[in-house]
């Protein structure tokens, strides 16, 4: 009995995982994830090179003792906030709805 | 400036210091039991029944994240290094992305309690579950270290007790508070804990903050001004350069930073204490902007000791660095800030070292006792009895390893906790989560050769033998005196151990054949996006 259950469970899940709509919301995903990643390294990396090979750049003042550094700096911070929020928001808005609807539509059909 | 000094020796009134940590125990032990009523099940001792809300876990990692390391540790940089500390906080902070954006949603509907669980869904269940146990004590046991022997150094400052004896003695009532706090409370506990710290940290860095703002009416060009005079007259506090002379060594350090936290083990089981993959998310999205907040309210502090302390008497107290945010604290708000500080320092120690002995506790009993010696068979009773149990005895290894660790470089220790996580904990989460082909043989290569290689290239790095004997202090930098092993360069071996480890995942792969299970798989990938089949939050009672 319970090993039937567990059988059209798992049919379930690869019924929804091969279905399109799946498939869209992976990619979806994986589209914004990826690229977000890549971009957030690049720019850290990019800032921690900076400060690590050219200092005096770095040490330049702009406005009394406010170095690039300095500024370079909290742009991570600030960036890092942005992301934050803007992926929430992408989120809560194209990923939530999409994926809710999926699992019920595996919850629905499950036997137990 | 200098007349500070001799004051640094004795900062405060050590009875008011005591009094003050004595009052949070209480307030903080009386919630903890109030709480934990209902302590009954697995999921509430492993994960407060699931029922925490995003906003509450947010501030709860925060607590988890803001180790004595990161909280000490980072403003005592920045008085004493200047730009390099800022430099060390922005990697802890950017770190979290990889959480939000990979980690933290996919993991929480995965799994049940710990990072195993995720791991070995779709693979072969015993080894995989044996390997990510092995890293999760081990990135756990160092973490642990690193705060245990941070008691010892924050004990000579902020009580006064400089003799080995009187140190080893409050580092075990640390550990056997920590062991009350962890057997009564259980996960729900020590995430309140976690909470109430996490806020104390945050109002009194703000208050500080405050306190140096209105100084230098909200100047920070003027405030750099006073930290250069301070230094000798330099600005090279305001460059990049005084701690890290080697680029490659931060580089190296940095990656590690960047990649170790969404491999953390005790901050990964945080995300099981809430119902759904979305609160897991705003759980992020909390932590970060507090963790950020607090950063940037480092940077004052830390800039605000330099000119207002001063480096020179920072270096002279007994905490060193480390004593930086609390001489600062004493000098803007007298004993009963200090007090306040000192208290709240204690209680991150205890708090940290709760969350590390559940998360530790619970590797031991679900992954090896339950899966791996039981099979699986066994109740979740005795599970939890055998995670209590292991939690006492791992409370009395942290004591005794905290002793002996006592006076231990703490940046050292987490620095390597990270390395550890990088290299032999991220590379297997992500290649479970995102790469169908993934076999066993990768998750064993990649988890066991990433530890491997961190811990061998750590041993024999500088941090261990070999640094130069400093002619002011007649020793040298490294762990262990006058004798020298060193071959590997850096002091953090990040940048070569996590490129090793994913590459051995992806090896490790190809090399075997095909074990794709394609019902697990299926159940894995749709588990985790949608949350369907995924574990659900206790009822509240």
């Amino acid at each position: 009995m319970a090993q039937d259950i567990d059988e059209a469970r798992t049919q379930r899940y690869i019924e929804v995982q091969q279905s399109a709509e799946f498939g869209e919301l992976r990619a979806k995903f994986r589209r914004f994830v990826f690229p977000m990643t890549a971009l957030f390294l690049a720019w850290y990396f990019l800032y921690v090179v900076l400060a690590t090979y050219a200092p005096s750049f770095m040490a330049t003042k702009v406005l009394g003792n406010i170095t690039i550094g300095l500024i370079l700096g909290l742009l991570q911070f600030a960036s890092t906030f942005a992301i934050t929020m803007i992926y929430a928001r992408w989120a809560d808005r194209e990923l939530d709805p999409a994926a809710a609807k999926l699992a019920e539509h595996m919850e629905g059909g499950s036997l137990s | 400036m200098t007349t500070l000094a001799p004051m640094a020796t004795q900062v405060g009134n050590t009875t008011l210091n005591i009094v003050i940590f004595g009052l949070f125990v209480v307030v903080t032990l009386a919630i903890v039991i109030r709480v934990s009523r209902q302590n009954q099940t697995a999921a509430d001792y492993y994960a407060g029944g699931r029922a925490f809300s995003g906003r509450q876990n947010g501030i709860a990692i925060t607590g988890d994240y803001l180790s004595a390391a990161s909280f000490l540790g980072i403003a005592g940089a920045i008085a004493v290094n200047g730009y390099d500390g800022f430099l060390y906080s922005i990697g802890f902070l950017v770190a979290w992305l990889v959480a939000l954006l990979l980690v933290a949603e996919l993991l929480r509907n995965t799994g049940r309690f710990t990072m195993a669980d995720v791991l070995s869904f779709r693979l072969r269940q015993r080894p995989v579950r044996t390997a990510a146990a092995v890293s999760t004590l081990a990135v756990s046991a160092f973490y642990l270290l690193a705060q245990m022997a941070g008691a010892g150094g924050l004990v000579a400052l902020l009580l006064g007790i400089t003799d080995r004896t009187g140190q080893s003695l409050v580092i075990a009532v640390v550990g056997a508070l920590m062991i009350v706090y962890v057997l009564i409370g259980g996960m729900k506990g020590t995430t309140w804990v976690q909470i109430i710290k996490a806020s104390l940290l945050i109002i009194g860095a703000i208050v500080i903050t405050v306190m140096v703002g209105v100084k230098y009416g909200f100047n920070l060009s003027g405030l750099f001004d006073d930290a250069i005079k301070n230094s000798g007259g330099s600005d090279k506090i305001l460059q990049p350069g005084l701690q890290y002379k080697n680029p490659i060594d931060f580089i190296s350090l940095s990656i590690a930073l960047v990649l170790g936290t969404a491999g953390l083990p005790h901050v990964l089981m945080r995300f099981y204490t809430v119902p759904t993959s979305k609160e897991a998310r705003r759980s992020v999205v909390w932590a970060i902007w507090l963790i950020g907040l607090f950063y940037l309210l480092t940077l004052v502090l830390g800039y605000g000791a330099a000119a207002l302390v001063g480096p020179d008497a920072i270096k002279a107290a007994p905490g060193k660095q480390n004593s930086a945010a609390p001489l600062l604290a004493y000098h803007l708000g007298g004993e009963i800030l200090l007090g306040v500080i000192s208290a709240v320092a204690f209680a991150t120690i205890l708090a940290v070292v709760a969350g590390l002995t559940i998360t530790a506790s619970a590797s031991f009993a679900h992954d090896i006792y339950a899966h791996v010696i039981k099979k699986g068979e066994i109740d979740a009773d005795s599970e939890v009895r055998v995670a209590r149990r292991t939690a006492v005895v791992i409370g009395i290894v942290a004591i005794i390893g905290g002793i002996f660790a006592n006076g231990q470089n703490i940046a050292f220790l987490v620095a390597l906790a990270f390395a550890v996580a990088a290299s032999a904990n991220l590379p297997t989460i992500l290649y479970s989560l995102f790469w169908k082909n993934f076999t066993t043989r990768g998750a064993l290569w990649s988890m066991y050769g990433g530890l491997i290689a961190s811990l061998t290239l750590i041993i024999f790095s500088p941090v261990v033998s070999g640094k130069p004997v400093d002619k002011a202090t007649g020793v040298s930098a490294s762990m262990i005196q006058g004798v020298d092993f060193h071959w590997f360069p850096l002091d953090n071996p990040g940048l070569i151990s996590v490129p090793l480890a994913f590459f051995l995942g992806w090896l490790g792969s190809v090399t075997s054949k095909n074990e794709v299970n394609d019902a697990k798989f299926a159940e894995m990938e749709v588990r985790s996006l949608t949350g369907a089949g995924a574990e659900k939050a206790a009822l509240k009672h």
